[in-house]
């Protein structure tokens, strides 16, 4: 019988596209979570004094947190012992490698493979990109000449070496340890990821992205970015994600903390297509993010854009606080699940300052057996006055074996509120997929069409190489999802 | 080009044609005309292989091709275009993108190279002049938003953009005012050509008035009981359809 296992195995392949495995030397730690292995990564990364008090406070923190059940999810048991919390692709047989050209070419290769080339010359013009593979930043491009203009561009680890100041002054200050299990974990054992900070009054010239890869068997990846915008000034982000496919589940829990001051602005989009478990629901990524902005100045602005694809378990919920008054809350979000994969996605926009207002679309496309939730949160502080919040949120269900939820919280301690929610579910209409038919076009080309007809509100918000990309990645996601 | 023999077809269980039989050859225009119910659109929809309705019984031939064994799509790209009664709105989808996947898979089908951005730019351009549809309509969402009118037009202007061998019109006057029915017919006649052909389904003779048919044809109670030349539609539109009922029953 190890034919249609290999039929299915083919098949599946042919749509993850980024199910390769990179072979490279990985320097890659014991399995097992204690304070001996936090203080290992530590000292791997030869962090100061500080760091390592605050990964071993939220250490011993998460020993006394349960995992959250309230998600609309089934999350098989985790067991923590059984995952390696470090692993350096980057690393030769001899010990670090000290600069690009002692790096494996195979692992440069990895990322032209993904579409990312790491040589400035041969990189998409416009976008400067930070490659993480594992727990290790291997490249980022274009630091100099962002440099040229005070932009600090650079992975975690090296913003912890050369901006001990900044990192110190603004690491847990929008998602603090103690927020919760996964950001705990996070907290305790987190690896690499972007550093960004735009200082006053500077508009980035090129979009900052970030390319997080897994690649070693058994490991998790528990990445920090920290994005600080000082008054007056202006960045798009982007980020992007994928995996091998692999049988077993690997765990990814990551934290992106933005801080937006006086009239600056920050948009953060991200394309999330983590292996997402085969049609049967074997292997995928289990993906459990704490994502949260601060909009602190008065007139400053957050957007999220997400398009989430990946992942076997999707844990998710893009936040802002704002503060500031008269500061903007957005959340651009469209989810798919195919397959048996489980999303729980949303946002929490928490309204504290005056005039402040906020922005919720989210759209929800569900097929196989798949379940969809969306969890959005409106609060309005005591202080908000005249806060404003628009939502909608619309499910689309493609077939009868899937599910799709809302769960919107409202929260209101401020009478001059207006909120506005909206919500449609609607399955994918026979008519319109036979209208396309008796044009020529076929049932998946044509799902294809109206799926991305529906997400259009949401794709637009992308930067355009990624609204691109996206709207392959929403017709390649829901192949082979009906008929 | 098509023919039809003893075709039977159900929706539900329902059984709606019931011995259809019927030779279009190419050049000809056909009209099929008959009381409400009679099952008119039936007939389009099992030609085009909408998947609501059933066939039980009876053949198919297109261009001496078994029409039945073929999936919606490849009716389409054979060369079979059907105009229909109620366009549906895909909203967020572009007419342009809409058109051009269609236009590619009928090329990809033919083995021919998909046309470039310009290329297709310019026959949209060319076939929108042809239906004199409104640059508007062909910026905005495939039908969202459109009048009964415009979509029809629009209708039409898909049929310039495929250029069928066979063109069924399932009720396209209904809904139009004079002036919009004179559009929609001018554009059916210019596409006009001794190779391909035209099934127009109507109730009222008054489409007729503007697209001349070779053949009209009498459906009633799932079957064809009276064909005849284009002086049929007159009579029809003279006595009704009550002495059709009489010489059925």
């Amino acid at each position: 019988m190890t034919e249609p296992n290999k039929y299915v195995k083919k098949f599946t392949e042919k749509k993850y596209k980024y199910g390769f495995t990179t072979d490279v030397h990985t320097e890659i730690i014991d399995k097992g979570l204690n304070e001996d292995v936090i203080r290992l990564i530590s000292s791997k990364k030869e962090e100061p004094e500080w760091l390592l008090d605050f990964r071993l406070k939220a250490y011993r923190h998460w020993l006394t947190l349960k995992m959250p059940t309230w998600a609309h999810l089934r999350i098989p048991e985790i067991d923590y012992q059984a995952i390696s919390y470090y692993a350096d692709p980057t690393a030769t047989k001899e010990g670090a490698p000290k600069s690009l050209d002692e790096v494996d070419p195979e692992l440069l290769n990895t990322f032209n493979k993904l579409g990312i080339p790491l040589e400035e010359q041969m990189a998409l013009s416009g976008i400067a990109v930070d490659a993480v593979m594992d727990s290790v930043s291997v490249k980022t491009t274009f630091k100099s000449t962002l440099m040229e203009k005070g932009i600090i561009f650079c992975s975690f680890s090296e913003a912890v070496r050369e901006h001990p100041d900044l990192v110190k002054e603004y690491l847990g200050s929008v998602v603090t340890y103690r927020d919760n299990y996964f950001a705990a974990l996070n907290s305790a054992v987190f690896s690499d990821g972007s550093f960004v900070y735009i200082p006053k009054g500077v508009k980035c010239p090129m979009e900052l992205s970030t390319y997080f890869r897994i690649n070693a068997a058994n490991t998790g990846q528990f990445e920090r970015t920290l994005i600080v915008a000082d008054d007056d000034s202006y960045v798009s982000y982007l980020e992007g994600c994928t995996a091998p496919m692999r049988d077993e589940n690997q765990l990814h829990a990551a934290i992106v903390e933005i801080v937006v001051n006086d009239r600056a602005e920050v948009k953060y989009s991200t394309v999330q297509n983590w292996f997402p478990g085969d049609s049967e629901g074997k292997g995928g990524v289990y993906n459990f993010v704490t994502k949260r902005g601060h909009c602190k100045g008065v007139d400053s602005k957050l957007s999220w854009t997400q398009v989430e694809t990946g992942s076997a378990i999707t844990w998710k919920y893009p936040s802002c606080i704002l503060s500031g008054d008269r500061s903007v809350g957005e959340f651009y979000s469209v989810a798919v699940t195919n397959h048996f994969q489980q999303a729980d996605t949303g946002t929490k926009m928490i309204h504290l300052g005056k005039d402040t207002s906020s922005t919720i679309i989210s759209k929800g496309i569900s097929a196989g057996k798949s379940e969809n939730s969306y969890r959005g949160l409106v609060r309005v502080g005591k202080n908000a006055e005249n806060a404003r919040n628009y939502t909608e949120c619309d499910s689309l269900l493609l077939g009868d074996t899937c599910g799709a939820h809302t769960f919107p919280y409202i929260d209101i301690h401020n009478e001059s509120a207006v909120v506005e929610h909206e919500a449609t579910t609607s399955k994918i209409n026979e008519d319109q997929i036979f209208y396309c038919n008796q044009r020529g076009i076929d049932m998946e080309s044509a799902i294809g069409l109206i799926v991305n007809g529906y997400a259009k509100e949401v794709i637009n918000k992308l930067p355009m190489e990624f609204a691109v990309e996206a709207q392959k990645l929403l017709s390649i996601s829901l192949e082979g999802s009906v008929g | 080009m098509l023919e039809i023999k003893n075709l039977e077809a159900s929706i539900d269980g329902k059984k709606i044609l019931k011995g259809i039989n019927l030779t279009i050859n190419k050049g000809e225009i056909h009209a099929i005309m008959g009381p409400n119910g009679s099952g008119k659109s039936t007939l389009s929809s099992v030609l085009v292989g909408n998947p609501s309705f059933e066939v039980d019984k009876g053949e198919v031939s297109f261009m001496g091709k078994n029409l039945l064994e073929m999936e919606p799509e490849v009716r389409s790209r054979e060369g079979i275009f059907l105009s229909f009664q109620y366009p549906v709105e895909i909203p967020g989808v572009s007419m342009v993108n809409f058109m051009r996947a269609a236009v590619n898979e009928h090329r990809k089908y033919r083995g021919e190279e998909p046309l470039t951005a310009s290329e297709f730019l310019k026959l949209m351009r060319e076939k929108r002049s042809l239906v004199e549809m409104d640059n508007k309509l062909t910026g905005r969402s495939v039908n969202e938003g459109f009048s009964g009118g415009e979509k029809k037009r629009n209708e039409i202007f898909q049929m310039a953009m495929l250029d069928p061998k066979l063109s069924i019109l399932d009720e396209t006057d209904s809904g139009l005012d004079i002036d919009a029915l004179r559009v929609v017919a001018d554009g059916v006649n210019k596409l006009r050509t001794s190779e391909n052909s035209s099934i127009v389904i109507t109730h009222y003779q008054r489409l007729l008035n503007y697209i001349k048919p070779d053949f009209v044809h009498v459906l009633y109670n799932g079957r064809i009981v009276k064909s005849a030349g284009p002086e049929l539609a007159l009579e029809l539109e003279e006595k009704g359809y009550d002495w059709i009922k009489e010489i059925e029953e």
